[in-house]
């Protein structure tokens, strides 16, 4: 996404319009965001001090650090279970989830064309005008996200209670598990980072994440395909 | 791949979300299945790495080495100068012991795999110091003496030993771990090896031995790990013996 501190002269749209604002998350939605948000920098930061020996050093106290690391852990997936009840959040999911032939357009102008820089340049010729409410970056980045969180959720639970298990789980998998959080760990970190990288480079994605509002020139820009509802006027 | 129809979003197109989370979920299976004999491999490669690596950021792979544990926020620092070794309880010669005084007793070296309950283990580990027999030899036990309690001067870890297993020519009251004095962060100046057992009875940071009449459970031992801490034969694990 292009910064949008400093808009085109083109791009702006009539003096009206320019004020004009439109939803693009519901309560439900940002209320998710920023629960798995705070649960999953509570892991990763004290899965930090668990991983690495320094840290280790620094802070000891282990046992209180992996039982906030266990419930933070645990809770991380109920935000986004509980929401699953609202219309708004699920019509989100569905969003996220589904990838049109205009999302594969996206992806190999970006995975052909290398750095993010030219890959912009390369898909505003063509699928960008078709992106809708979520590029293909944000839809795989959600379900990376949500995949992993499943995964360390499954891997966690055996580490923690698979040598109380009736018969016992066999050792080799518990060691697996062990192998396959850490490494998920990693990966986590780096998708996390580049999240936070490209939530640096647009303040108005801050801006629609925090407050649930959009400027609707940015809309029009970021997301042209995606049919927002202009914000009604009585929840202003 | 992207066989979707283009169209407004939502109900159409492709459901690759899912298959990302499906995919991830199988790779993860796969993982944990698989994990131990990879891991393994990986350790056969990083092993002679980090031998050469003067950066230490090789032990930001976690594979293969030893894991700092500590149960309380800081553990004080001592050394030759202030670091003594109580030893008392049910003994005819209740002593203080300095590292001087250590030093001065018989020296055992043995090479051993140290062995944590939480699967790392670190092999062929070079270890020396007093073997706890002969401390206790050199205090002398009284008739009623059934086991040990060893406090950390790190203020809050215990441990527990009967003195059949205190007394296994493997256990050892250590001076020195990898060819160089026991370091703070190993749990230096002096700490308890118990070769067979899992890490947690090797007590880190050795401050105070009780000779007691009934072994009471050590720190994780209240906690729900087995007391006698066998390497392979507790806490549900299989490991090879050490």
């Amino acid at each position: 996404m292009i910064p949008s501190e400093q808009l085109p002269a083109e791009d702006t749209p009539a003096e009206g319009s320019r004020l004009a604002t439109v939803r693009r998350f519901g309560r439900v939605t940002r209320l998710v965001h920023w629960a798995t948000a705070a649960t999953m920098f509570c892991c990763l930061g004290t899965g930090a001090v668990l991983l690495l020996p320094p840290l280790a050093e620094l802070v000891g106290r282990r046992q209180l650090v992996e039982s906030i690391h266990l419930y933070a852990g645990l809770a991380l997936p109920v935000p986004m279970l509980v929401a699953a009840a609202a219309g708004s959040y699920r019509r989100d999911l569905r969003s996220l989830n589904r990838f049109t032939v205009t999302d594969g357009t996206w992806l190999r102008a970006n995975l052909r064309l290398g750095t993010w820089r030219r890959a912009q340049a390369g898909a505003e010729t063509g699928a960008a005008s078709r992106i809708g409410k979520f590029n293909a970056g944000q839809k795989l980045y959600a379900a990376f996200i949500a995949g992993a969180i499943l995964v360390m959720l499954g891997t966690g639970t055996l580490m923690r209670w698979g040598a109380g298990l009736p018969g016992g789980l066999p050792l080799a998998w518990r060691t697996g598990a062990t192998f396959v959080h850490d490494l998920l760990t990693y990966g986590l970190a780096f998708g996390v980072a580049g999240h936070l990288w490209m939530a640096a480079r647009d303040p108005v994605a801050r801006v629609g994440i925090i407050t649930g509002t959009v400027p609707a020139w940015w809309a029009t820009r970021e997301h042209p395909a995606w049919k927002a509802s202009p914000r009604p006027p009585d929840r202003r | 791949m992207f066989t979707g129809v283009v169209g407004s979003e939502g109900s159409e197109g492709t459901p690759v979300g899912r298959r990302v989370v499906l995919g991830m979920l199988a790779l993860g299976a796969a993982g944990v299945a698989l994990g131990a004999r990879a891991e393994r491999a990986l350790q056969r490669v990083i092993d002679p790495l980090r031998r050469r690596d003067p950066t230490g950021l090789s032990d930001l792979v976690p594979i293969g080495s030893f894991r700092y544990y500590s149960v309380t926020a800081s553990v004080p620092r001592l050394g030759a100068a202030d670091y003594r070794l109580r030893v008392h309880g049910l003994v005819d010669r209740p002593r203080t012991l300095t590292l001087a005084d250590l030093a001065q007793l018989r020296q055992t070296s043995l090479v051993r795999d140290f062995q944590c309950v939480t699967g790392w283990r670190v092999d062929n580990v070079p270890w020396s110091g007093v073997l706890l027999r002969d401390l206790l030899a050199d205090v002398g036990m009284r008739p009623t003496a059934r086991a040990l309690t060893f406090r950390s001067f790190d203020g809050s870890y215990t441990e527990s030993l009967t003195l059949d297993q205190a007394t296994r020519p493997d256990v050892l009251v250590a001076l020195r771990m990898l060819n160089g004095p026991v370091s703070h962060d190993h749990g230096g100046p002096v700490r308890l090896y118990v070769a067979p057992m899992y890490g947690y009875k090797s007590i880190k940071w050795l401050g105070e031995i009780e000779v007691v009449d009934r072994v009471s459970p050590g720190y994780w031992e209240v906690r729900g790990y087995d007391v006698d801490g066998w390497v392979g034969r507790s806490n549900g694990r299989d490991d090879d013996p050490v």
